[in-house]
């Protein structure tokens, strides 16, 4: 039962959960150019997870009947992304120009769907339906990088369209939503810059949380010390307060009993008291030394006859 | 010829001086070396901290002996092999590890028989706090200002796991600083105890200690984790290794493990620790004016923390039966500083009332202060974080 509870646990740890389509654009007249300075439309591709993810021998497709359409590549070290980054594919239709570059290509002016599948061909990772309006040079994206209905499923509420303007930027291999500071770090540079706020929260929650455990164990003492005045009363009550059985065993752990016993055995075990107090002096005839020991050397040291 | 071969051995000579330390070195190096053996004088002859100040002060001198880079010798250079040893404090692996240590060497016997000194342990950690907003008014960022006033929780491996996440330019300041106050506890603690306390109040004398159960002592890091972690989950590192550290230990079960935790591990661990945190005070990168600040800080930091350690054992007194008083010495011992304040909290004790030993009571603050300081860094990091 523990195998198979742990088999399951390292298939699902196996799965590519947590890479979703981050943005596409389908028609790319003046954006991102590929390697050999051409442009295509592209399907980005964004590892949520806090961990890096090996993504070959996942599939994309724009044909459900055909969930293998395109494998993504083994032996290139660009499909393992780091955590919380992207990976861009050239939407081409000619997959012998590298990894990265499919075997399909998206149509302007007609509804694209892409799905993504996990290394069983099967399992449906994430799908988005770029709607037909899409203009191009526009891109369809994600709100929030990785953040989707889950679960393989489309809801357009996540999605938007991106026309290239200061306010929908398009963001080619890179985060949708451009992060330049540390919020937490800044509504504490704004709110609270005597630090007065953080001081009264978290020493109530230090507070808060060391009192809970006294408390828990308060309760653990009370319980034990219930417990053991209770253990007491039946080895003195006996027959009166609890079964022979219980106060026999309590009565037999007595510390008297014990001690009655470790001394009897002490007076066994050292019959030489005397002896104790005598100091016996052996001339050690060889002098120890580490440089001497045969631990540390081959030969005896040379002896003169 | 010969003159060719001169001017040869000359030219080797003079690129083998410029690759030596007399050629390059520079006054920050040498203010640096002096601050390494002030620290191994302080653990050898006077004997503060010597497990810590003997790797620190020597990891001083190895970070600042002067070369020429790019050989991959420095700290700072990737792949060299104090750059590779000095991952465990960057990535902050260490500390953790330190931590299983010292929950597998550590009796909370003391805590669990009076869980109200827990409070002592909590409150020890305004200094962390007071610290904190000091930091602020001095104009470091609230991230820099959290990672140096986690110095005031007494605890090393604490002040480098937060200061690597929050504020990694300055750890090398922050870890020296912690470990140098925290040798410095028996110098800095006693004249703040004598301050806050009057006479009459350094002879409370304190009921013992009941005797706590092996099932207590079970449950005790179970519940400890379980409570502790579902407050403060980004505490989780080092609280999860500390208690797993003491239920190894009190398990009964793992007295293997617990020996190899709370000797072998820990011991390896701390001389890489001290040994790299000292290195890393490479003085190109460590004298600055914001060490200065930090060590400024820090000392404050420690000042607080001590002080409103006893003094809130006085408030607390205001409401404990005649009978049930706590000697206001072991408030001090609610910063981390194991074993070391306890010690003082005892030593202070016995000066007053050569009958009194208040060491184990002062034992239940300083564990809870471990407890604390490290929900402390929990609580920064996942505000700031």
């Amino acid at each position: 039962m523990l195998l198979c509870f742990t088999a399951s646990i390292a298939s699902f740890a196996q799965g590519r959960r947590g890479l979703y389509i981050n943005e596409v654009m389908v028609q790319n007249d003046s954006n991102y150019v590929d390697d050999y300075g051409l442009r295509h439309g592209w399907i980005e591709l964004y590892n949520s997870t806090y961990n890096h993810m090996e993504i070959s021998t996942v599939f994309l497709t724009n044909d459900s009947t055909n969930p293998t359409k395109y494998p993504v590549p083994r032996g290139d070290v660009h499909t393992d992304i780091p955590a919380r980054q992207h990976v861009l594919f050239f939407a081409d239709n000619e997959p012998n120009k590298g990894t990265f570059h499919i075997s399909f290509s998206l149509t302007l002016g007609k509804e694209n769907w892409i799905g993504l599948y996990d290394t069983d061909g099967k399992t449906l990772l994430d799908q988005v339906y770029v709607p037909a309006d899409l203009k191009a040079n526009q891109t369809y994206a994600l709100k929030a990088d990785g953040v989707t209905a889950g679960d393989g499923k489309f809801d357009p509420a996540f999605w938007e369209v991106r026309d290239g303007s200061n306010e929908k930027y398009i963001t080619p291999s890179s985060n949708n939503v451009i992060i330049d500071t540390n919020e937490n770090i800044e509504k504490f540079r704004t709110h609270d810059s005597s630090g007065i706020v953080m001081t009264i929260v978290a020493m109530l929650i230090v507070f808060s949380a060391l009192i809970l455990l006294s408390l828990c164990f308060y309760l653990f003492g009370y319980i034990n010390s219930r417990s053991a005045r209770r253990k007491k009363a039946i080895a003195h009550l006996g027959e009166e307060a609890g079964s022979e059985v219980a106060a026999d065993k309590v009565r037999h752990d007595s510390g008297e009993e014990i001690a009655a016993i470790a001394m009897a055995l002490y007076e066994h075990l050292n019959t030489h008291d005397l002896e104790e107090t005598i100091l016996t002096i052996n001339k050690v005839k060889r002098t120890y030394s580490p440089w001497s020991s045969k631990i540390y050397m081959l030969r005896e040291t040379p002896v003169r006859r | 010829m010969e003159l060719d071969l001169a001017q040869f051995l000359t030219s080797n000579f003079q690129q083998f001086w410029e690759f030596t330390g007399f050629h390059n070195v520079t006054y920050e190096h040498l203010i640096m070396i002096c601050v390494g053996l002030f620290f191994m004088y302080l653990a050898i002859k006077k004997d503060f901290e010597p497990m810590l100040l003997v790797p620190i002060g020597f990891g001083i001198l190895v970070g600042n002996i002067p070369f020429q880079m790019g050989n991959e010798i420095g700290i700072y250079e990737e792949g060299s092999v104090l750059n590779i040893l000095y991952n465990g404090v960057r990535a902050g692996w260490y500390p953790p590890l330190i931590f299983l240590g010292i929950g597998a060497m550590t009796d909370f016997s003391a805590l669990l028989a009076n869980p109200k000194l827990m409070l002592v342990g909590a409150a020890a950690q305004f200094g962390i706090f007071g610290a904190y907003m000091v930091a602020l008014w001095l104009g470091f960022m609230p991230d820099q200002a959290a990672a140096i006033a986690i110095i005031g929780g007494a605890d090393g491996p604490t002040a480098i796991f937060l200061s690597s996440k929050l504020a990694p330019n300055l750890m090398g300041a922050i870890a020296v600083s912690a470990y140098s106050y925290m040798a410095l506890v028996p110098v800095i603690q006693p004249p703040i105890m004598r301050l806050f306390t009057t006479k009459k109040e350094r002879l409370i004398r304190m009921k013992p200690a009941r005797a706590v159960s092996q099932n207590e002592k079970i449950l005790f890091p179970i519940f400890g984790l379980l409570l502790t972690c579902f407050f403060v989950p980004s505490g989780l590192p080092l609280l999860g290794m500390l208690f797993f550290g003491n239920l190894l230990r009190e398990s009964g079960v793992t007295t293997r493990l617990a020996k190899t935790a709370s000797n072998a591990l820990t011991d390896i661990v701390t001389m890489l620790l001290g040994l790299t945190v000292g290195a890393s005070t490479q003085a190109s990168e460590f004298l600055t004016k914001e060490t200065i600040l930090i060590f400024a800080l820090g000392f404050m930091a420690f000042v607080i923390a001590s002080a409103s350690g006893v003094l809130f054992v006085k408030f607390f007194n205001l409401f404990l039966g005649k009978d049930k008083k706590i000697n206001p010495l072991i408030g001090n011992a609610g910063v981390s500083a194991v074993p070391m304040s306890a010690r003082i909290s005892n030593n202070m004790g016995l000066k007053y009332d050569p009958s009194n030993y208040l060491l184990m009571h002062a034992m239940g603050p300083n564990v809870a202060g471990v407890i604390g300081s490290a929900v402390a860094a929990g609580v920064l990091l996942g505000f700031l974080g």
